[in-house]
């Protein structure tokens, strides 16, 4: 059975078994505009919670995505090289970024619910 | 995911200005942000993309009205002038439009603006009507100020300015205010609208034609609500604005140009005549001078990337073997292009056009080609 966490960085983790599917929410790709590049990580790369894993440009900027806990980065999603804005479209779907391996399922806890996040949109106005 | 980095440009306590067309642009669904002391529209809900590719296609309609606007008047105040600015003031005919700089003592670049000669009073007193940058505009008219006491600035505060630019502005423009269709490039003309004067220039910030229309703020929202009721008009945020300047090769005060940079390093000697680079008289006229003869040690330049990924302002240049040359300026994805371009100062030895160079973006170098600018044809009306 797949969870679905958030980072107050608007980070999404789709976690099944030990595997995470990490993205970016509906919220922060409105936020960027469109995507225009996505710089995705070697598969085989060890990220820490809070390092950077990926970084988004969209025509405005660019920004740097966290990892929201730690692991192995097992497939990124090649999709998004060829198709950038496919995070604009779909980001909780066929936008993901990359799968991690998690290393210590206990991190997942200090990130929010699907309510805690809503809950968190609504104090940003 | 972060944040984009806060306007550089504004006081984070101050109050924000607001433009006269603030209320529409809150209307009209807007992400507001502060800019150089204003909270202006970074694009409406189409995005940066769509607006820019609109511009292009079509028209757009922007709102500039942060921009300062200001008269310079007196005796003799073209030749005046003209101890400021390297551009070629005097042999500017009534109702033309000159680019030009506001230079410091060593060349370097204070502010960049378009002065037009204003027709002269019947007192035989001279006066040119100039537009500068937003974030300099409290700089400049003290500078023109304490430089020419004998004439009088008055900046105007109660003009808005907006800027309709793209393949369909003339035919757009037309419809409101007849006649402007064959008004020349880089031209002024005064039209009634309203029981007001329009100041109608044709130039604009896009690489496309266009006009920009300074106008009485009270009136300026309902001639933005007649611009925008016409199907190839779409309002057109400073997201958009920024990428087709850079598209277009134009220069971003601050960015591009500062006063560490002189007009010849930043391959703007197009814009000094050939008798002012002669006569000089203007600040920092020697090394200007001294540049021209023996060629900038650095210069600004169009860089074609040859991946998808974009180089950004701050982003530094090197040669193929590592060797420092400088620093990209402005940088970004090109929407007209599909790809990102960028502009940047190097050495004078990797100036020139074919010169292959790599941009260090996150500590990796992405190999990049000095080409001309600008990356996208520019489409200035030249006449029928």
């Amino acid at each position: 059975m797949s969870q679905t966490r958030y980072t107050k960085d608007h980070e999404y983790i789709r976690v099944d078994g030990d595997i995470a599917t990490i993205g970016i929410t509906d919220y922060a790709q409105a936020q960027l505009g469109d995507v225009v590049f996505v710089e995705l990580p070697a598969p085989g790369l060890e990220v820490a919670k809070g390092g950077q894993a990926a970084v988004v440009e969209s025509v405005k900027a660019a920004s740097e995505v966290y990892a929201p806990v730690s692991g192995e980065v097992i497939e990124v999603n090649p999709e998004l090289e060829a198709v950038p804005a496919t995070v604009n479209e779909d980001p909780a779907g066929k936008g993901w970024f990359l799968k991690l391996r998690v290393a210590d399922a206990g991190e997942l806890d200090d990130l929010m619910d699907e309510a805690a996040y809503q809950d968190f949109l609504k104090t940003l106005g | 995911m972060t944040d984009a980095k806060p306007d550089p440009h504004s006081e984070p306590d101050a109050p924000l200005a607001l433009t006269p067309l603030h209320a529409l642009h809150r209307e009209l669904g807007a992400k507001m942000a502060p800019f150089a002391g204003y909270d202006m529209p970074i694009h409406y809900p189409a995005g940066i993309l769509a607006e820019h590719l609109h511009a292009r296609a079509a028209a757009g309609l922007f709102d500039v009205s942060h921009m300062g606007q200001a008269f310079l008047t007196g005796p003799d105040a073209v030749r005046h002038f003209e101890t400021l600015v390297p551009g070629d003031m005097c042999a500017l005919a009534e109702d033309r439009i000159r680019y030009t700089q506001f230079l410091n003592r060593d060349g370097g670049i204070l502010d960049d603006l378009m002065a037009t000669r204003w027709p002269g009073s019947q007192s035989g007193e001279e006066r040119l009507f100039l537009v500068v940058n937003a974030a300099r505009k409290a700089h400049d008219f003290a500078h023109v100020t304490a430089r020419s006491p004998e004439l009088a600035l008055v900046a105007v505060t109660d003009r808005a300015l907006l800027a309709l630019q793209g393949p369909k502005a003339a035919d757009v423009l037309s419809r409101i205010l007849p006649g402007l269709a064959d008004q020349p490039f880089m031209s002024m003309r005064r039209v009634a609208h309203e029981g007001a004067e329009l100041y109608v220039s044709r130039s604009g910030y896009t690489g496309e034609d266009g006009y920009e229309i300074s106008l009485p703020g009270a009136l300026a929202e309902a001639f933005a609500r007649r611009l925008l009721a016409d199907p190839d008009v779409k309002p057109v945020g400073l997201g958009a604005r920024d990428s087709l300047r850079l598209e277009a090769g134009l220069c971003l005060y601050g960015h591009d140009i500062d006063e560490s940079t002189t007009p010849v390093e930043a391959d703007l000697l197009w814009s000094i005549s050939k008798r002012r680079r002669a006569e000089g008289g203007f600040p920092g006229a020697s090394r200007v001078q001294r540049q021209i003869a023996e060629g900038p040690a650095r210069r600004r330049v169009g860089l074609a990337l040859d991946g998808k990924a974009p180089a950004r302002e701050g982003a530094e240049i090197v040669s193929p073997d590592g060797a420092p040359l400088g620093r990209v300026t402005s940088g970004g994805f090109a929407p007209s292009l599909g790809r990102p371009v960028a502009m940047g100062y190097v050495d004078a030895a990797f100036a020139s056009p074919g010169a292959r160079v790599d941009l260090l973006v996150r500590g990796r170098p992405l190999a990049a080609t000095v080409v001309p600018m600008p990356f996208v044809p520019t489409r200035y009306y030249r006449g029928k």
